[in-house]
């Protein structure tokens, strides 16, 4: 409302020599006024950002490089609108440093190469101070070499294979050791079910190869028989299970195996479908999926897939009050700024590892004083926030995220029951103990990849 | 029968008097036993280990599905290891009341669960249940349960008939059991007994896994003729317009996308307007409304595009390529990504055509309707006049419009109807995958490859080609995987092609290079 009046004020400024002017002058005067009210009403967010100027005060640009059209579309608008969300609440308490906080938003398009060039926009013309972006590990890939060149900082929210070690990425998703290797030893523990059986399926690239070449080798670990793992791959957009779920159906004979699932996208419904209509049952051989969270199971039948399992850090399930809040939050930003299925929205563990992205980078930020990359860096490192599913931390050297580990199962409605719960924060490894039981990643003390003696 | 019976309830501690196996003994027993499964009850949440477990048998035996919520009240206030002890109990008395369930999916279900429980207790129960089951699937499940458990036991004489009943059964479930014992009798300190049973268990695998060969070539041969019915009705569309008239139509994937997203539209308005029961007739109206959609489409399609393009297929397919960009974008920005088709239930879940061999229904139902399909379009194509015109101007134009046929209209006829086979190809894919716009994009290729190996402008080419590329692809899979399997079709497509460049069924004649 200040603002509001600030205007009229101004409008009334050049007006006031030529007062005792007719009174069909003062008339057209004053209708500009009314006039200058009303553009002041209807622009008030252009009113508010006006005064963070007047105040001598330039807002801090932040990049967001998520895939606004293609075929990633459909999971990256989430993290755009979540991001966008959590700068207007930034703002809306007065944002960092007591500068507004100015999203540039830039579309890559699902195109891994022009992911480079937008990152590259950013950094170099937009001069932004850090960028939230990225799903796929191709477009994080293809991004990393400008970032690490030109200095810049990335978030990247989703849960990836890891054997990264990035100084200019913070990894907020999930390492493997935080998703894939607990929620097999769930399945392996008795309270899981005691499965003794693992047939690792996923679509073919590299973050289901890398996956399960951790899990291959955490089960040989565990004295698992090589007979009794099974790993086979399917192209993208794979739509007849016919014969794998045939293969599946044999080698779950007799009971005690389960299917470790790292397929994605759009081959998951006829998966699952055919799962199902083969009289497969989630008790005889329940799927543990990687890539199938909320914002997924809205766009799917979810008949086929009750009692299946999933392993995340977060569902919209999670009972806490930041979470409630939380959600209501997003239904109500999504609605408000009349976003594609307004309050049907969901929230995912994507969502909530960009939304808490944010506000770690804000809380650095105010820590170090500056929104200087090097400083900045630095602050994140055991950075702490209270995030919708539970507190996280930064790691002090590895630039992941201690995050707690949930294993869902899915329900009718596409929600998920959670049916088991780390104890506290499970420590990000980026290189896994079962592959590279020699290398480690630490900024602080060795510089990224080191050998570990 | 009745002699045994009565002996194994006895050997399980069921002291009360049994008349007949085949009555229920339960009015009985919630008569006699109410104050003992009381104290067992109370006894549970007991320091005393000895003391729990007998509440606990005394629960299984003579407790029922109604204990459940006093056992969840005391799960819910007891502590970690005597929960891990209550769910199994809870789970066997819920089987147990769901063998009697009227649902045949719920009684098989019990079965099998209460077969991978372990637990003895469950063998009198299933062995009664199997001796009143009507339907030939379940009981068949009942009795591998049973055989199952009792292979767990001590007694040799019982493992052996439980082996011998497995066999005969021809039980996959059963062989994991059956390997165990083998290999127990393969160690060089078992007894006699042990290498008798290891004996008997391998001849029992060689018979499963004789049958299990049987049964997956059947499988391998089903899961063919499937993935062939459903190229067959993506490519039958295609093949009538590509093929009759010559126009590569790079959006013909897109009129199937408006198929399928005419389906959903009608689910969501049967979803919205009629009560609940009407619900799975949707799928049924969907079709025609698929059909007229996608004929629509094409129709414009037609009138608007590709009438100003005839002969010059390197602009009509540039064309018809941005055309179905246009599609697929305009279905993401007004559909967005909630567009889940659900089967009606008639199509959900399958048959079971013999042990081992699981037939889906959806598939089935595709299978059906591609016949159908090719059906029609022989009737249409050859037995009315409508047919007539089209084969006429396929062969010859400039002679058809001499004769007086309306060769435009025609055209915007043929090319509605192969746009419709899309449509309605669009609305029975959603019974095997998802609603999306990228839909087509998936299908288009496969489409373009049947068309082009079976040769243009023969229906049956199109036809025969379906077979043995799908039938194809389902042989390589399994020993390939699905990457490799697919990357070999297309070798083989590509070599195909250069040894008969016209397909399978070539044009013979002198319009054949026109």
């Amino acid at each position: 409302m200040s603002e509001i009046t600030k205007n009229n004020d101004e409008n009334r400024v050049p007006e006031r020599p030529e007062q005792g002017s007719s009174r069909r002058e003062f008339l057209v005067q004053s209708s500009k006024a009314a006039a200058g009210v009303g553009i002041a009403a209807l622009l008030g967010n252009l009113g508010n950002w006006a005064l963070s100027y007047a105040a001598d005060k330039e807002p801090i640009k932040i990049g967001v490089l998520h895939s606004l059209s293609g075929t990633m579309a459909i999971s990256e608008v989430s993290l755009r609108d979540t991001v966008l969300m959590a700068v207007e609440e930034i703002n809306a308490k007065g944002g960092v440093l007591g500068r507004q906080v100015k999203p540039v938003v830039v579309d890559p398009a699902s195109n891994w190469d022009l992911f480079a060039e937008k990152a590259k926009q950013l950094l170099l013309q937009d001069k932004v101070a850090v960028v939230f972006g990225c799903w796929t590990s191709v477009s994080r890939k293809s991004v990393l070499p400008v970032f690490e060149k030109n200095n810049g900082l990335l978030f990247y929210p989703v849960q990836y294979e890891g054997e990264e070690c990035s100084h200019n990425v913070f990894y907020t998703g999930a390492a493997v050791n935080q998703q894939a290797v607990p929620a097999v030893e769930y399945l392996m523990s008795k309270e899981g079910g005691g499965y003794k059986k693992f047939y690792l399926l996923g679509t073919d690239y590299v973050y289901p190869r890398t996956t399960n070449k951790i899990l291959r080798a955490m089960l040989l670990a565990k004295k698992v028989p090589e007979a009794n793992i099974m790993e086979e791959y399917t192209p993208f957009h794979h739509q007849d299970y016919q014969t794998i779920v045939g293969k599946i159906k044999k080698f779950a004979a007799g009971g005690g195996a389960a299917v470790i699932s790292t397929i994605n996208g759009d081959s998951n419904v006829p998966f699952y479908k055919e799962f199902a209509n083969q009289g497969l049952r989630a008790e005889d051989a329940p799927i543990m999926a990687f890539s199938v969270a909320e914002d997924e199971l809205r766009g799917m039948d979810t008949s086929a897939l009750v009692g299946h399992l999933a392993a995340w850090n977060y569902y919209q399930s999670v009972d806490t009050p930041q979470n409630k809040q939380f959600v209501a939050n997003f239904k109500a930003y999504c609605k408000r700024n009349n976003l594609p299925d307004g309050d049907k929205r969901v929230t995912d563990d994507p969502i909530e590892a960009a939304y808490f992205g944010v506000h770690v980078w804000k809380q650095a930020v105010e820590k170090a004083g500056s929104i200087e990359v090097d400083k900045v860096r630095k602050a994140v490192y055991g950075q702490k926030f209270l995030a919708p599913g539970g507190e996280i931390m930064m790691d002090t050297g590895n630039h992941h995220t201690h995050k707690p580990v949930l294993i869902g199962e899915i329900l009718k409605d596409g929600q998920f029951k959670v049916v088991s719960r780390s104890k506290g924060l499970v420590k990000p490894e980026p290189w896994s103990e079962y592959t590279s039981p020699d290398k480690g990643c630490d900024w602080i003390s060795h510089q990224g990849t080191y050998q570990k003696k | 029968m009745k002699k045994s019976c009565r002996f194994l309830l006895l050997l399980l501690g069921l002291l009360h008097p049994v008349n007949d196996c085949a009555i229920a003994e339960e009015p009985q027993a919630s008569v006699s036993t109410g104050a003992s499964v009381e104290r067992a009850l109370a006894q549970l949440t007991s320091e005393d280990e000895a003391m729990r477990e007998a509440a606990l048998r005394t629960i299984i035996e003579q407790g029922d599905v109604n204990l459940i919520p006093r056992l969840d009240e005391i799960r819910a206030n007891a502590d970690r290891s005597i929960r891990q002890v209550i769910k199994p109990v809870m789970d066997l008395l819920k089987n147990r009341a769901n063998l009697e369930s009227p649902k045949n999916d719920v009684r098989r279900s019990a079965a099998t669960d209460l077969g991978t429980s372990g637990k003895q207790v469950a063998v009198p129960w299933l062995e009664r249940a199997a001796g009143k089951e009507t339907n030939k699937w379940v009981r068949y499940t009942m009795e591998e349960s049973a055989a199952l458990l009792k292979l767990a036991t001590d007694d040799p004489s019982t493992k052996l008939a439980a082996a011998e009943k497995l066999a005969e059964l021809s039980s996959q479930n059963g062989v994991p059991a059956l390997r165990e014992l083998v290999k127990a009798g393969e160690s060089p300190d078992a007894t006699d007994v042990q290498q008798g049973l290891a004996k008997a268990a391998a001849s029992a695998i060689e018979r499963i896994e004789t049958w299990a060969a049987w049964s997956n070539a059947i499988e391998t041969i089903f899961r063919g003729i499937s993935l062939s019915s459903i190229l067959l009705i993506m490519s039958v569309g295609l093949a009538i317009v590509f093929g009759l008239m010559g126009v590569i139509n790079m959006a013909h994937g897109e009129l199937m996308m408006v198929g399928a997203y005419g389906t959903f539209v009608t689910q969501e308005l049967f979803k919205t307007f009629l009560p609940a029961p009407m619900f799975d007739y949707y799928f049924a109206f969907a079709m025609p409304v698929a059909f007229l959609l996608a004929a629509g489409c094409g129709f414009l399609l037609e009138a608007t595009v590709i009438r100003f393009l005839y002969g010059r297929p390197l602009e009509t397919m540039l064309a018809t390529w941005g055309v179905s960009l246009v599609l697929m974008q305009a279905a993401r920005v007004y559909f967005g990504d909630l567009t889940a088709v659900v089967a009606p239930a008639w199509l959900s879940g399958g048959q079971q055509a013999m042990v081992g061999v699981y037939l889906p229904n959806n598939r089935l139902f595709v299978i059906a309707l591609s016949v159908f399909c090719v059906l029609a379009i022989y009737a249409i194509l050859f037995r009315s006049s409508l047919g007539l015109r089209v084969r006429a101007v396929t062969q010859n134009r400039n002679m058809s419009a001499c004769l007086g046929i309306p060769t435009r209209r025609v055209d915007a006829y043929t090319f509605a109807f192969g746009s419709g086979l899309a449509g309605i190809a669009g609305w029975a894919l959603t019974l095997i995958g998802n609603v999306e716009p990228g839909l087509g994009q998936n299908y288009i290729v496969d489409s373009f490859m049947v068309v082009v190996t079976g040769g243009v402008g023969k229906l049956a080419g199109t036809i025969v080609a379906s077979l043995g590329i799908g039938g194809l692809n389902k042989l390589l899979e399994p020993s390939l995987g699905a990457v490799y399997g697919k990357v070999c079709i297309l070798v083989l497509v590509i070599l195909f092609l250069q040894w008969r460049p016209s397909g399978l069924f070539a044009i013979k004649g002198r319009h054949a290079d026109s």
